[in-house]
């Protein structure tokens, strides 16, 4: 596997793995790994870096949505103008262009279920292109990027065996 | 009746309970401790695999096995040895599915040994050889290994503990507690001195997925080499599957004959839901096999890198997942230091001396541990280091 991908899959899982550890890891000098990382964040390869994090365990009242959209293409562009202008709302997450019986999937975070409401009536139902909308609410996360909410993974070795 | 020990046989009394049980004690009472001691993978057995088991209990396989084990997992075994070490087994009669390969290692010296015949076996090496040839009421004979040497076993020094009554030979590389391996010119000039001195080779591969440099070569796989050999093979390290207890013995038919004829008196057969299990490991395991024994080699890279930051003497290990670096520039011997270590800086590690004689002066780490865990671990020890030189 190429250093690009090695360094990726390393970030991927702990984005808090810094260059020195990786070189160490990968067997490289740590000039090599933070020059690759500055590349690839500046070429848009890596965005960001987030934090997962459980809200439900600070208390604090979340609402998340999964809207599924339904819209009509445009000429030339055909979702994408529509979808990168529903990218802006501060309030969405993430916006997928989905197949099967529907179009986009957008998710929408809010602190309650009167926000998503009125961003759905008030912004995004109103724009033109769209059809329809179905507003699912997110009861429960069990586990999102690769980690689950209520494991326990506690190390359950021995403290030493032979 | 207070005493019953007179009631205990003397090979049982004799042999030295393992030096790792007193560790073991020490390190439970202690609090807040980053463990380098534990012999066995950090990942929990992949998904995939026990879902199989599983499934299989809903299916209802919940009976006995043939002695031998299923014909189907036998027929993975003899495609996998083929595709790793190029030797071929017949499933039929050739493959015994055991109940680990210590059971393997057990059953294959009760039925070589005859009272008072020796057992060659790398010193230092895992704690159980030694005990089995005893309970075989055979004599183990240590043959050292050398840090110098990077704790290969080397020909000459193998054929100076050989006498008329030397038998057999325990070869187990990649080794536990050295993280030693041992190439195919290696093993050849092994070969060519079992050959002149007439021993049979018993070879615990069980770490063999685990290198980190080249191939795995296994000592069946040279010539004239596969009917002197059993080959020992298992699920827990490279499958992360422990406490399955799933392992198998490749070798002669007539050597494989007798090993069932004891397993099919003491333990009848291995585990079915065991036996599932590493079916699909085989079958379908090969993918995250891999992943883990690529991040095993990152963690090792980083606490040998740690090692030498903090002027701890190690070679490099490039197979299981150990690291036994040299503790002599230190006023202690290698329980002095795992027991001050573990009280000033609850950092645990094996004393080497725990897998043998020429153990002391080592210490065993094993790097089946979170990379933040190992980071500290270095710092803590680095600490340690300072205090004492």
């Amino acid at each position: 596997m190429d250093l690009q991908r090695q360094i990726l899959n390393l970030l991927e899982r702990d984005a808090k793995l810094n260059a020195s550890t990786i070189a160490t890891m990968l067997d490289v000098d740590e000039s090599t790994v933070t020059a690759m990382i500055k590349k690839m964040e500046d070429e848009r390869i890596i965005l960001g870096y987030n934090t997962i994090i459980n809200w439900d365990k600070i208390g604090d009242e979340t609402v998340t949505a999964m809207i599924e959209v339904k819209m009509q293409p445009e000429r030339e562009v055909g979702f994408n103008r529509i979808a990168e202008r529903i990218c802006r709302f501060p309030e969405v997450k993430s916006v997928q262009l989905i197949s099967g019986t529907y179009d986009l999937s957008v998710i929408v975070t809010g602190k309650t279920l009167k926000d998503i409401s009125w961003f759905v009536s008030h912004k995004l139902s109103t724009l033109d292109q769209i059809q329809s909308t179905v507003t699912l609410f997110i009861l429960k996360t069990y586990k999102q990027e690769h980690f689950m909410f209520n494991d326990n993974d506690d190390d359950k070795r021995l403290v030493v065996s032979p | 009746m207070s005493d019953m020990n007179r009631y205990l046989s003397e090979v049982v009394r004799t042999i030295p309970p393992s030096g790792i049980r007193k560790f073991f004690d020490l390190v439970s009472q202690t609090e807040g401790v980053i463990s380098l001691g534990v012999g066995e993978p950090d990942f929990v057995t992949p998904w995939h695999i026990r879902e199989a088991s599983w499934y299989s209990l809903e299916k209802g396989y919940t009976m006995y096995t043939s002695n031998s084990g299923l014909m189907e997992l036998r027929e993975e075994v003899a495609a996998y040895e083929k595709r790793k070490v190029g030797v071929e087994y017949n499933p039929d009669g050739e493959i015994l599915i055991t109940v680990g390969v210590s059971e393997a290692v057990d059953i294959a010296l009760r039925a070589l040994i005859e009272p008072g015949d020796e057992v060659l076996i790398p010193d230092p090496s895992y704690v159980s050889y030694a005990p089995g040839a005893r309970l075989a009421f055979g004599q183990a004979v240590p043959v050292p290994t050398y840090d110098q040497d990077e704790y290969r076993l080397r020909a000459d020094v193998l054929e100076s503990c050989i006498t008329p009554k030397s038998k057999v030979l325990i070869l187990t590389f990649p080794s536990n507690p050295t993280g030693a391996i041992m190439q195919k010119d290696d093993l050849a000039a092994i070969a060519a001195v079992v050959k002149k001195h007439d021993l049979i080779v018993i070879s615990d591969e069980i770490y063999g997925e685990l290198t980190y440099y080249g191939q795995h070569a296994s000592i069946a796989a040279l010539p004239e080499m596969r009917d002197r050999t059993i080959l020992m093979n298992g699920f827990s390290k490279a499958y992360a599957m422990t406490g399955w207890r799933i392992g198998y013995a490749c070798g002669h038919r007539d050597i494989i004959a007798a090993m069932t004829k004891i397993h099919q008196y003491t333990i009848m057969c291995a585990p079915i839901m065991a036996q599932k299990a590493a079916l699909e490991a085989l079958r379908n395991g090969e993918e995250q096999m891999r992943k883990m024994v690529e991040n095993y080699n990152h963690r090792r890279k980083l606490l040998l890198n740690g090692f030498e930051e903090i002027g701890l003497d190690c070679f490099e290990p490039r197979g299981a997942f150990y690291c036994f670096p040299s503790i002599k520039s230190t006023p202690f011997n290698s329980e002095e230091f795992c027991e001050r270590l573990l009280q000033e800086e609850k950092v645990a590690a094996v004393p080497g001396n725990a897998f043998g004689s020429n153990g002391e002066g080592f210490i065993r780490c094993c790097y089946a541990a979170s990379v933040k865990d190992l980071e500290e671990a270095i710092i803590r020890m680095g600490n340690f280091l300072n205090r004492h030189r």
